[in-house]
């Protein structure tokens, strides 16, 4: 048990932070985010702003499937809707680049609703396989609606200008990127904190006791679906972006896959397993071939021999943390932190 | 209190259930059961194992939908009424399953019990902004002060739900239902599973919310000690029709009821009831006991 923790309001004992170490570390964590772009070079400065991305979108789909326990395998479609509004009203309208993220993000959260109209007759398997329903004929709708979508060579975006200026390189789109992400991580903390998130949760543990409550089951489903896919839109709006590019392959539905297994590998139902999640499954694969870069000089042949044993390797991690962290990389942090509560006291 | 209620009415409320009959394709759950719950008073509701009492809570909390008849809430037909308009109403329910939201602490989950009365959207709950900072703290204060002090709960006030023992599970259900400022509270066995200390605690706090809080409570309970004890009026069910009512003590004296739980001891009795059951409504379990005789 942690003594010294004492409070004098609610306000303090219900604040993000309650400790002074908790908020020491995330002090130093954001002074770290400042630095970072300064220290890095520009392929880890490309890995950091897909890292942000994916972290946006990985938070939304947590928000849904985490939290509120409908399980979607759409994330990846409603990245492209607002990728695809990003481009159009670039291109279009012209609108400036914030706007445009926003917009992304309202028009994903729109369709987000329709797609979860199915949710609120099925659940588990059955609402998973509606939402890869729902991304195919997205996928269709992007292939085919031509004047909107340009086809199958989609659209190529000038770079976004933010203040006047251009973002042309990494470092600039970094700190736009993180910025916006973080505000995002902060609303879904925050929504935790209140009546909206809580029955979220009162949902997914047991949807009948969540009606005698007085919640809507219908209101606050549809909700975490909008919720959700404006988190996607925003992110895909990041994304297209970055990239510069959007096609209907852009967004495959392994990509939707990707989002569920960062959840599952960083803890679901938990704001910084999306965090741990999405930054463990975009940064694992590529430092194990610097693994493989490092061998090269041992083994000549590395490269060529090995680039299929790190995917199996990638693989066997994933089911490596389901068998024995199956609370996910979250739990492992919790599970420290308790450590150091009695540290170095505890034998 | 803070704030007002939505229904703009505060204080116990009178419930009336009037000729509800239920049935399940060919089973009939409820045959036309009447009965009233005063308003700060105790009423509750026994029954044998099947009596159907269940069901007539479920009617009342609006899962299921009678055939026939009507709930009435402070004079308010309710019968067609979903379950979240209820609990805004002033309806508030426990199950006889701990119904607990599992993943949650027992603050949030007392805290889920005010949902209705909260008036948070999302935007404002996102940037957790001015009022809905201002009502979650409303809350916490009232939930501290109101509950958690008064169920004695506030040294488990931050552990899961999951690793509380039975009897606490049950405590933290009652102070759920106790954060929807209710009007009426339907308790579905409260003490079920209990050890005798346990019972005699949960008897405690049920006296004291009718005391202090003066709430309509209308229990179904199997204990009979803790019904005769505390109830200030007892509605017996049997096979889906009230066979007695009244004080504990004219109830326990009535001889339908010892029947209902004992049998009359009369086989020629017993044997005439079940062929007019089966020939009704082929529910009962009775029949299979015939069975079993004849197999024996």
């Amino acid at each position: 048990m942690k003594i010294g923790t004492a409070k004098h309001s609610y306000q303090a004992d219900e604040a993000l932070l309650t400790t002074r170490p908790q908020r020491l570390w995330m002090g130093l964590f954001a002074l770290g985010l400042c630095i970072a772009p300064f220290m890095l070079d520009n392929y880890w400065l490309y890995l950091a702003c897909l890292v942000a991305i994916n972290v946006a979108s990985a938070t939304g789909l947590n928000i849904l499937t985490g939290y509120t326990g409908l399980v979607s395998l759409g994330q990846a479609a409603f990245m492209a809707v607002g990728a695809y509004t990003v481009g159009w009203m670039q291109l279009r309208l012209g609108t400036p680049f914030l706007l445009n993220i926003v917009a992304g993000g309202i028009v994903a959260a729109a369709v987000g609703l329709l797609v979860g109209l199915p949710s609120l007759r099925v659940k588990g398997l059955y609402l998973a396989i509606a939402t890869i329903a729902a991304s195919i004929i997205l996928h269709f709708v992007f292939v085919n609606w031509q004047s909107v979508t340009n086809g199958n060579s989609g659209l190529t975006l000038t770079p976004a200008t933010f203040l006047g200026t251009p973002l042309t390189d990494y470092k600039q789109l970094y700190f736009v990127f993180v910025p916006i992400t973080a505000l995002m991580v902060l609303g879904a903390a925050n929504l935790f904190r209140t009546r909206v998130g809580r029955a979220f949760i009162a949902i997914r543990d047991r949807d009948i006791s969540a009606e005698v409550l007085g919640i809507s089951l219908l209101r606050y489903k549809l909700t975490s679906f909008a919720i959700s896919s404006f988190y996607a839109g925003v992110a895909g709006g990041m994304w297209a972006y970055f990239f510069r590019v959007v096609t209907p392959e852009s967004f495959p539905f392994v990509y939707s896959i990707f989002f569920l297994a960062a959840i599952i590998v960083g803890g679901m139902g938990t704001i910084l397993g999306a965090i741990l999640g999405a930054v463990f499954m975009t940064l694992v694969p590529e430092l194990l071939r610097f693994g493989i870069d490092w061998l090269t000089p041992v083994l000549p042949n590395a490269a060529a021999m090995l680039s299929p044993v790190r995917t199996i390797v990638f693989g066997l991690l994933i089911v490596g943390f389901l068998i024995f962290e199956p609370k996910g990389l979250a739990e492992i942090v919790q599970r420290t932190r308790r450590y150091f509560h009695l540290w170095p006291f505890k034998k | 209190m803070t704030g007002a209620l939505d229904s703009g009415a505060t204080g116990a409320a009178r419930l009336e259930v009037e000729d509800l009959s239920l049935s399940f394709g060919g089973l009939k759950a409820l045959r036309g059961v009447s009965f009233s719950a005063e308003p700060g008073s105790i009423t509750a509701l026994i029954g044998p194992n099947g009596a159907g009492k269940t069901s007539m809570f479920n009617c009342i909390s609006g899962f299921y939908k009678p055939q026939k008849g009507s709930v009435r809430f402070d004079g308010r037909d309710v019968t067609r009424m979903h379950p979240p308009e209820r609990a805004a109403l002033g309806f508030a329910r426990t199950f006889q399953n701990i119904a607990l939201f599992r993943g949650m602490t027992v603050l949030d989950n007392i805290k889920l019990g005010r949902h209705a009365h909260m008036k948070t959207g999302l935007l404002q709950a996102l940037a957790y902004w001015g009022p809905a900072q201002r009502e979650e703290m409303e809350l916490r204060a009232e939930v501290e002060r109101r509950i958690i002090d008064f169920l004695e709960i506030d040294h488990i006030r931050n552990m899961p739900v999951a690793a509380l023992s039975y009897g606490l599970q049950k405590r933290v259900e009652l102070a759920r239902a106790l954060a929807m400022r209710p009007r009426i509270l339907l308790l579905d066995e409260p003490v079920a599973g209990m050890n005798r200390e346990e019972t005699e605690d949960m008897a405690r706090f049920i006296l004291d919310v009718k005391e202090e809080w003066g709430t309509t409570i209308l229990m179904v309970e199997h204990d009979m000690g803790m019904v005769m004890d505390i109830s200030d009026h007892v509605v017996v069910l049997n096979f889906g029709e009230v066979i007695a009512r009244g004080l504990p003590h004219e109830v326990q004296a009535d001889p339908h009821v010892t029947e209902a739980y004992l049998g009359s001891g009369d086989p020629a009795a017993l044997m005439a009831r079940l062929k007019g059951e089966t020939g009704t409504t082929g529910n009962s379990g009775a029949p299979t006991d015939d069975r079993r005789e004849d197999v024996a």
